[in-house]
């Protein structure tokens, strides 16, 4: 086994996968992918509804299938895959300490890392829900793949806590499986997941959605028992008379993802705490030379298709600067969060890359707008570029390219900033 | 009828301290739990805090016992290999009207025989701890305080005292005693009876009702007291001694400090609750202890939090019995009056941890004053070495590890490193994990930022696998607490119901 690579990637995810293909096919000679599950793939696997690569491959996937794409091409393509792996440590210089069954506790090193660990599930602890500590309490991707990988049913009379997409997608599963989805609860005053998932896995269940309410409590002992539901008013908190005990044996939460990156943060890679994931620019390109990071574990993304996309760009990224083609570290311009916006991908832009062709900024905003809406950037006063959407809701990025002629603007400029305004 | 000389009714720290000194002597000691686990019970929620022994009023039982528990730990956590650290406390006066009982607690803690304490100005206390309120104006240090992993001292004793012969039977409540006429004679479990000489009473917030059964101390009266705490990240808040406030009349305070395993608790608040086993957490409890812990670090981010969770006093209202102490929470630990057989440990909330091996030491006197012979064993050995934990491992060793048992190499939680190996060596261990919180406390599995996200799934197979169930039997915590339901495609058609179309109807549906 090889000790040293040319680029390393942390997860067989798209994001992972997507980012070994285009190593590979921009020179680097030696990629490896270390996968901490027995095959690659990633969360795409519990995934076995459909819906993926519709944007990108123009194709209706299932989860596995999806993912089995990027497999097969990275192996043909001859990219290392080392599965029922992690990675224990990883260093600002780019060594990795990876433990498995099969060869022990290695010491590897590569030219360039692509950090592609996806995220992780809020859970109850950090949205405070009060109440008993009983069994049934899950999270809506540990209930998937419990579901869809181990084939054990968590539960039969679940009420899911949030509308991600993950908690709407459980919601239909479960139903489909037999059991008894009471309720989608949504603290927010509008759907947090994807529209389509609300349409085709709540409506077309016949699952309720109630927006505003939350759960002020669970109740039970040994297993859940009951959970108490509750209308909220704008600050969240809870309107008195309108608490309903619903019984039920399980809850599950799909209250949001967390970009995972406790490697990144033992290489010094610099966080924003925006978006939970490093400060990246055009490229991928964390503070860090020589680390790039692509995916979930940048923001959280709406659609795999995007994933993908931002695999290829970081893959690319990490090829060039293994190849010694230095991209990381020019002068480059920030972008900030300006009206409705919650956060914007990436953080940091050379203006050069402009020169490369255009280059597309990923961001999420604050509050919805329903009707015509129009995202700009600006550098002051000054309009760079400008987008009309047919609407803008938290749930689903928003995407809006800087194209080649802005480049004069963009070098000129201080610090682009991103909004998301109506009309 | 099973015999034995002494049976101990609760395995929590201060049941299973008491079995590990009783081991030592020729004696045959049964000790039991109701739970499916050892230190389940007010044992495994608290804040893992040695005290050092000057919060105590001077006299009583509870200062005497803090006292001498301390000491004692040292070689405690030596011979049982369990994780214990010195780090020392402050007390910290936020507001100078506070800075007069700092002073009190000084000369409580002289009274007491504690040493190792100065005051500190503010400035001093925040060169040390920099994230202190930058409005603490002095502090009261403590160098003989410390932190200790209770969950793995619990089981480090619970272990060694089975190891050296004590029966230990879990899932086995108590319901009652045999009597001979003011004597008693044996136990009723929820299985079976057993004959015994003595009876050590060492039930946590039950003690009052085991007592009573015995028709002993009629005024006797537990109340449990919940306390409610944070779990945070400890890459979040690099901490490393305890915070106290300054103390009120009911407890010490929320408090902010450091873990063995890194992760900083934030907690208790004290509410007086009327079930013995209602640990939840509130909505006003947890915002009274994020209130009291940024008095002490304002500083605290709530993006921090990863887990929450509530544990139970056992608060007593016995009397100090030392004349002129005028103190009506003191600790019970006694040979019971009027009858004749049995021990009552009653009482015994904080500095309980603390003092736990001062009061086994101090039951073994009783019996001896008793009568009992008390005669040692040759076999007797105190010494339990714990199992390897992986992250704790310097790299040579860990490679070692995993080429001795290739088990050792795949993480099951991430976020906490533990090994598939070392869960299976709990499993297999003279005390078995059985259940997912028995793992979670000997391992520290699930209690990282992803709360068992990850774990789950993989650990629920593993038990299954180990123990030879099915995962549908596999359990949280015992009996009644199984996480899986059925097979999938294995429909039950009744949950599904004709009436979910008049459900939705009534049930405030939006869109």
């Amino acid at each position: 086994m090889r000790r040293s690579y040319d680029v390393i990637v942390i997860g067989s995810g798209p994001g992972g996968m997507a980012a070994a293909i285009a190593a590979k096919k921009h020179g680097a000679a030696h990629v490896l992918v270390i996968e901490r599950d027995v095959e690659p793939g990633g969360i795409l696997l519990q995934c076995i509804h459909h819906g993926f690569g519709v944007e990108t491959l123009k194709q209706d996937l299932t989860g596995p299938a999806y993912a089995q794409r990027f497999v097969d091409e990275a192996l043909a393509l001859g990219v290392d895959v080392m599965v029922d792996a992690m990675v224990l440590q990883l260093t600002p210089s780019r060594h990795l300490w990876v433990t498995s069954t099969r060869s022990g506790l290695v010491e590897l090193e590569a030219r360039a890392i692509v950090l592609a660990m996806g995220c992780r599930e809020r859970t109850r602890a950090q949205i405070r829900i009060p109440g008993s500590r009983p069994a049934g309490v899950y999270t809506a991707g540990t209930a998937q793949r419990l579901v869809n990988v181990e084939g054990y049913m968590p539960g039969r009379r679940f009420v899911i806590l949030g509308s991600g997409d993950i908690g709407m997608i459980m919601a239909r599963r479960l139903t489909l499986e037999g059991a008894r989805v009471e309720r989608v609860l949504e603290i927010m005053p509008y759907l947090t997941g994807l529209t389509r998932n609300y349409v085709q896995c709540l409506l077309d269940y016949g699952v309720p959605l109630q927006l505003s309410h939350t759960v002020a409590r669970i109740l039970g002992d040994r297993r859940v028992e009951a959970v108490e539901a509750v209308q909220v008013d704008e600050n969240w908190r809870p309107v008195p008379g309108t608490a309903e005990v619903i019984p039920c044996d399980t809850l599950l939460l799909s209250v949001g993802l967390i970009p995972e990156n406790e490697l990144s943060r033992q290489a010094g890679v610099s966080l924003d705490p925006a978006t939970g994931g490093p400060y990246v620019d055009q490229g991928f390109g964390t503070s860090v030379p020589g680390i790039f990071a692509a995916g979930n574990v940048v923001h959280v993304y709406d659609l795999v298709d995007w994933v993908t996309e931002a695999g290829y760009v970081a893959g690319r990224s990490a090829a060039r600067s293994a190849l010694g083609d230095q991209v990381q570290g020019v002068a480059s311009v920030g972008l900030c969060a300006g009206e409705n916006v919650r956060h914007v991908v990436p953080q940091r832009l050379n203006p050069e890359s402009l020169t490369e062709g255009p280059q597309r900024l990923q961001l999420r905003v604050v509050r919805p707008i329903e009707g015509r809406a129009r995202v700009q950037v600006a550098d002051g006063d000054t309009l760079i570029a400008e987008q009309r959407l047919r609407y803008a809701r938290p749930g689903e990025m928003v995407m809006v390219t800087l194209p080649p002629t802005a480049y004069d603007r963009v070098r000129q400029a201080k610090a682009l900033v991103v909004m998301v305004t109506e009309g | 009828m099973q015999t034995y000389d002494v049976a101990i009714i609760g395995a929590g720290v201060v049941g299973c301290m008491v079995a590990r000194v009783l081991s030592r002597y020729d004696l045959s000691v049964l000790l039991i739990d109701k739970e499916s686990d050892v230190g389940a019970g007010t044992s495994s929620a608290n804040t893992a805090i040695v005290h050092a022994g000057y919060d105590p009023v001077p006299g009583t039982l509870k200062a005497a016992l803090n006292v001498a528990g301390n000491r004692m730990w040292d070689t405690l956590a030596a011979e049982l290999d369990i994780p214990f650290e010195r780090r020392g406390d402050y007390v910290v006066a936020v507001d100078p009207e506070e800075v007069p009982r700092l002073e009190l607690l000084l000369q409580q803690g002289r009274a007491n025989g504690v040493t190792g304490m100065e005051m500190l100005s503010g400035e001093e206390l925040r060169r040390r701890e920099p994230l202190v309120n930058p409005k603490a104006c002095a502090a009261l240090w403590a160098s003989t305080s410390g932190i200790c992993d209770p969950f793995a001292a619990v089981l480090a004793a619970a272990e060694n005292a089975v190891t050296n012969g004590v029966t230990l039977m879990l899932e086995t409540a108590f319901e009652g005693f045999h009597m001979e006429v003011r004597r008693i004679a044996g136990v009723r479990t929820s299985r079976g009876s057993f004959r015994c000489r003595w009876v050590v009473n060492a039930a946590g917030v039950y003690a009052d009702e085991v007592m009573h059964k015995a028709g002993v101390r009629p005024d006797f009266r537990i109340t449990p007291r919940r306390g409610e705490y944070y779990v945070l990240d400890r890459a979040q808040l690099p901490l490393r001694s305890v915070l106290f406030p300054v103390p009120t009349a009911v407890s010490k305070g929320i408090l902010v400090t450091a873990t063995v395993h890194g992760n900083p608790i934030v907690g208790p608040n004290a509410q007086d609750v009327a079930s013995k086993e209602d640990r939840s957490v509130t909505r006003e409890g947890l915002e009274e202890v994020w209130r009291g812990a940024q008095r002490l670090v304002p500083g605290l981010d709530p993006r921090a939090v990863i887990g929450l969770f509530a544990g139970l006093r056992a608060a007593g209202n016995a009397r100090c019995l030392t004349p002129g102490v005028d103190y009506g929470h003191d600790f019970v630990v006694e040979i019971a009056e009027g009858v004749q057989g049995l021990v009552n440990l009653a009482g015994i909330e904080s500095p309980g941890l603390t003092a736990a091996p001062a009061i086994a030491d101090r039951v073994v006197e009783l019996l001896r004053d008793a009568g009992e012979p008390l005669r040692e064993k040759r076999s007797w050995n105190p010494i339990r070495r714990a199992r390897p934990r992986f992250r704790d491992l310097p790299p040579e060793e860990q490679a070692a590890l995993v080429r001795r048992n290739p088990l050792y190499g795949r993480i099951v939680c991430r976020c906490e490193t533990v090994t598939e190996g070392e869960i299976v060596a709990e499993i297999h261990a003279p005390i078995p994990a059985r259940t997912y919180d028995a793992l979670k406390r000997r391992t520290w599995l699930g209690t990282g930022r992803c709360q068992g996200g990850f774990d789950t799934p993989r650990v629920l197979a593993i038990l299954a696998r180990e123990l030879g169930l099915s995962p549908l039997q596999v359990t949280k915590k015992g009996p009644g607490s199984e996480f899986l339901s059925r097979p999938t495609k294995d429909a039950d058609w009744s949950d599904t119901g004709p009436e979910r179309a008049g459900h939705r109807a009534g049930g405030g549906w939006e869109r």
